[in-house]
């Protein structure tokens, strides 16, 4: 249960495309890890590439090593659609299937490794995940209703519960409270606060309060140049990162002297 | 509020761009509505001395329903035998180019598809009686060996392969551009984040596929499949060209002795048509006009009713 994250080395390309180069960072188990930084400066793409997720793009390939729990995810061997059942996604929007009940979308993904619980079992494990995610007393009288007829703030935390019910090892979230008002984000905030215990969080936000706010670690990216492909600048704990960061970069960032 | 509404209302300080404008798009409309009302009435008018016409004209039946009723019954199943078969093509062809092939090879496809869409019917009809018919005669024979027990198969199989199913085969192709152009338009429309979504949860591409992309898309495969279903009703060419028609009621598919179509059979009649069998052969078009017009309306409630977005 316990996951922890080693990137070695890492390069991501879009077709010719270099567009993260040469990060290389250790994510620990059962704490949260922010990834801050400008716009454009790869660090949705470096998150994608933890599970496999920015191949959906056509072209996109990486160079380098993700290993989680000793099993590297960029083995010939490894099946990226395994990797994804294991490290859960949640997005900058939220995107229950507009299709499902709420029950249903927080069902999706245990249908899809095909041990579908049956009757009260689902039941069961559908309440545990929407308490995960914080839901379960909102929704616990309409779980038969769309899950598009929820809240934006509600939809994201049924992402998440949608996220928790195959009951990864990682849970990876890219910016997802920047569509929510700031009440919706305080919920998120502090789910993320009890998620912590049971998984590794990685999460990008824009945010540097939240990023403060949440994490243990946290990873400054910027981009080398104009032109150039985005790197890692450092990674800290987060209280040293937001007093005295290693990097001069970091500091201006921070402390909103962007240079 | 007042003094407000009346200058900007006032219609003389007023562009003249603006009222000439909707004049046109008005009169626009009202020309298709016009052109509509003019076919109705001309088929009403011409066609209420074919619903009482003697035996005669109505190439031995006694009554106008005995006569339209097998051409009715011979349109109704050509055109969805062609969605039987289009359809399913379609959908698979459409979520190829959108979700399947590489890019470049989708584009290929999409092409190809389109160029069906420029072919003339009679070339389809040509293609129909020279080649599709002669070339489906041993498959006819099989089936008709081995699956006889199914009444579809039933014979005496055609010696020449002019059958209703080659019609509705040919009909499927002609058809078959404009189902996979929508369907292909819808399923490129469906949400990508919710198909990141699906993807995140460890579903692979054909999983996707079935949680995402057919539901969001359903309306708009079912409305595709109707305005298919609209053109199979009313070809005329290639259908009275490829069917050995002899005007009965079967669900014999393959065999010698055919329906035939409420187009095909003005086209094959009308040349040779006077007095009263004129208007018998304009009643059956107002027959077929009222057919199509039926589809479409239910094509269109039914976009309606589940519009886009896909929400049950």
């Amino acid at each position: 249960m316990a996951t922890s994250i080693d990137v070695s080395d890492l390069d991501v390309y879009y077709g010719d495309f270099l567009a993260v180069q040469g990060v290389t960072m250790t994510i620990p188990a059962r704490s949260v890890t922010a990834l801050i930084g400008p716009s454009g400066c790869g660090k949705s793409t470096f998150l994608r590439t933890l599970n496999r997720m920015h191949e959906v793009v056509p072209g996109a390939h990486v160079e380098g090593k993700v290993v989680v729990d000793g099993q590297s995810l960029y083995d010939s061997a490894v099946d990226p659609v395994e990797v994804r059942r294991h490290i859960g996604m949640v997005f900058q929007r939220p995107n229950p299937f507009p299709t499902m009940s709420i029950r249903d979308n927080v069902l999706s993904g245990l249908r899809l490794n095909g041990n579908a619980p049956k009757g009260d079992q689902a039941d069961e494990v559908a309440e545990k995940a929407l308490r995960g995610a914080n839901l379960w007393d909102e929704v616990k009288d309409r779980l038969g209703k769309p899950g598009m007829s929820l809240s934006g703030g509600q939809q994201q935390r049924l992402c998440i519960a949608r996220a928790i019910a195959v009951e990864p090892q990682v849970l990876l979230m890219d910016e997802p409270c920047s569509a929510l008002d700031p009440i919706s984000t305080s919920a998120i905030e502090d789910l993320i606060d009890e998620l912590r215990y049971d998984y590794a969080i990685v999460i990008v936000t824009h945010n540097m309060q939240q990023a403060a706010r949440v994490s243990e670690n946290t990873a400054f990216f910027n981009l080398a140049g104009p032109g150039m492909p985005g790197r890692l600048v450092e990674m800290s704990p987060t209280r040293k990162m937001f007093t005295k960061p290693d990097d001069p970069a970091t500091e201006a960032y921070i402390s909103g002297r962007f240079g | 509020m007042n003094s407000l509404v009346r200058t900007s209302g006032s219609p003389r300080k007023r562009s003249l761009g603006d009222p000439a404008f909707a004049g046109l798009t008005r009169s626009a409309a009202l020309a298709i509505l016009v052109a509509l009302a003019g076919v109705a009435v001309f088929l009403t008018i011409e066609g209420i001395p074919g619903f009482t016409a003697p035996a005669d004209a109505l190439a031995g039946h006694t009554t106008f329903l005995g006569y339209v009723w097998p051409l009715v019954f011979g349109t109704v199943l050509a055109a969805v035998l062609a969605l039987v078969i289009a359809v399913p093509l379609s959908v698979a062809l459409a979520l190829a180019v959108s979700h399947v092939a590489p890019p470049r090879v989708a584009t290929g496809i999409a092409y190809v598809v389109d160029l069906l869409a420029a072919v003339p019917s009679v070339v389809y009809g040509l293609w129909g009686i020279g080649f599709l018919g002669p070339q489906l005669v041993p498959l006819y024979r099989w089936l008709n060996a081995h699956a006889a027990w199914i009444p579809f198969f039933a014979g005496p199989v055609s010696t020449t392969g002019r059958t209703i199913l080659t019609a509705g085969l040919v009909l499927a192709v002609m058809v078959m551009p404009i189902i996979t152009a929508i369907t292909r338009e819808v399923f490129a429309r469906s949400p990508r984040l919710t198909e990141e979504a699906a993807l995140a949860l460890g579903a692979t591409r054909w999983e996707m596929i079935r949680m995402v992309v057919l539901p969001h898309g359903r309306s708009g495969v079912v409305s595709a499949a109707m305005l298919g279903l609209g053109r199979a009703l009313g070809e005329t060419m290639a259908v009275a060209m490829v069917l050995s028609a002899s005007g009965v009621v079967t669900f014999h598919l393959i065999s010698s002795t055919n329906p035939s179509t409420i187009a095909a059979n003005i086209a094959l009649t009308f040349a040779d048509a006077t007095g009263l069998q004129v208007n018998a052969l304009i009643a059956t078009g107002l027959v077929l006009f009222v057919l199509t017009l039926l589809v479409n309306m239910a094509a269109r409630a039914i976009v309606v009713r589940s519009a886009p977005g896909g929400r049950p």
